[in-house]
């Protein structure tokens, strides 16, 4: 591979993580539409999970253009197979009760949020321009999953073990987030995206104050090996994948 | 970007086909917001002509996941066949990104007519929108005392209120 396929080859995966991460969260939100507790919290959902279509689209879109082999996002959203998704694995993890729902929400939120701000200044014009696109709305998915998380964790008991258990379970999966491999290393030296250490840290500020509002304690970070972000996927996407492509697998071309 | 071609017959000589084109692009509503059109809330970004002497008209999504985006963009399409200008492209624009501080006057005032308060925060402000603030005042009866009720409301854009004093509930343009 010549040098300029190679950097081209690295800019298309790292554009599919982040198009993946929002895509697959973005289909789980979409799950608990008609199934939330309230009207207002399946709207906040729903649209939330169409913010996140919206930045999948605009990602794999451009995604396709630098692979140049003429996919388009439709193309890259359902004909994938589970292997060829590198989200990391926290998006796919299953919605649960609606507490879990927003704890996910709120780790990946805080996530996009700090990651966002700092890619709007990318070297890379269309980076930069999806993420200042981007960040704004993040900051609304935040104030709503994070003023959500103050309200269970300070609110009863039982709303409290229940966002404070999945609060334990899901931490883990964070760690993927911010474990820096080769192919992030490759972008931030290019300064197409920021480092995930400076990431993290602005990331790890942001989460103590909303869990200190809430009251809930952060759990421990142990080491973990999770490689969605290569491919290696927990069970879960599978099943996602089978209903959001099955119109298009069973259907090649079906349109509105 | 995305762009598409339309063609049609040229302007008629002696006419700028660039005030036509926004002639015709002034009468295209918003199909959330019927009562404003796209003008009012700035979504088109430019109208210029090209060297080959068609037009090309760029145009912002508000949200990147807005249904009505779409619907805009066929609108503006429409708008620009029916004006017989020649060949249009329409541009999707990106960045800068649009932010609601591009409302016009005219804009905010028939957001207010319709009950729905215009973003009272400009987007040097928005790093506050994770920080509680205090809630927009009625727009029927002007009291202060309102309160939140879903951070999402009919469409991305708006958040849904209501009054404690006269129990009216009304819409907020989020500032984004």
């Amino acid at each position: 591979m010549s040098a300029v396929t190679a950097d081209a080859h690295a800019l298309f995966r790292y554009v599919l993580r982040l198009g993946d991460l929002s895509l697959v969260l973005g289909q789980r939100l979409g799950e608990w539409v008609g199934h939330a507790p309230a009207l207002e919290e399946d709207l906040g959902l729903a649209n939330i999970a169409l913010d996140l279509i919206g930045q999948a689209r605009l990602l794999l879109s451009y995604a396709g253009e630098i692979e140049g082999r003429g996919r388009s996002e439709d193309d890259i959203a359902y004909l994938r197979e589970q292997g060829e998704f590198l989200n990391a694995v926290l998006a796919e993890q299953p919605n649960g009760d609606f507490g879990q729902t927003i704890v996910r929400q709120v780790l990946i939120d805080a996530f996009q949020l700090e990651l966002y701000e700092r890619m709007s200044a990318s070297t890379d014009e269309r980076l930069a321009a999806i993420a200042a696109k981007s960040v704004k709305e993040t900051r609304y998915h935040l104030r709503y999953s994070g003023g959500w998380l103050v309200r269970l964790g300070d609110g009863t008991e039982s709303s409290r073990a229940l966002v404070q258990s999945a609060l334990e379970r899901l931490w883990p999966y964070t760690v993927e987030l911010f474990a820096e491999d080769d192919l992030d290393r490759a972008m931030a030296e290019r300064g197409a995206a920021p480092r995930l250490a400076d990431v993290h840290a602005a990331w790890t500020i942001r989460l103590d104050e909303i869990l200190a509002q809430a009251t809930l304690t952060r759990p421990v970070d142990r080491p973990q090996s999770r490689h969605g972000k290569r491919g290696q996927h927990s069970e879960h996407l599978g099943y996602i994948l089978a209903e959001m492509q099955h119109l298009q697998r069973t259907y090649p071309g079906a349109r509105w | 970007m995305n762009s598409a071609a339309l063609s049609g017959r040229a302007a008629p000589p002696g006419e700028d086909p660039v005030a036509l084109a926004w002639q015709a692009l002034k009468t295209v509503e918003d199909p959330e917001l019927p009562a404003l059109k796209i003008v009012d809330l700035g979504l088109i970004r430019f109208v210029r002509l090209r060297s080959d002497g068609g037009l090309e008209v760029g145009l912002s999504p508000t949200y990147v996941g807005c249904p009505a985006t779409e619907v805009i963009r066929r609108g503006v399409e429409q708008a620009l066949c029916s004006a017989q200008l020649g060949d249009c492209v329409v541009t999707e624009v990106l960045s800068p990104a649009w932010s609601s501080d591009w409302i016009t006057a005219a804009g905010r005032q028939k957001l207010q007519m319709c009950g729905i308060v215009p973003p009272e925060r400009t987007v040097a402000n928005m790093r506050e929108v994770l920080r509680a603030d205090r809630p927009p005042a009625c727009p029927r009866c002007g009291s202060a005392d309102t309160e939140c009720l879903s951070e999402f409301g009919s469409t991305p854009c708006k958040a849904l209120h209501r009054c404690r004093a006269c129990l009216e509930p009304f819409e907020y343009f989020k500032c984004i």
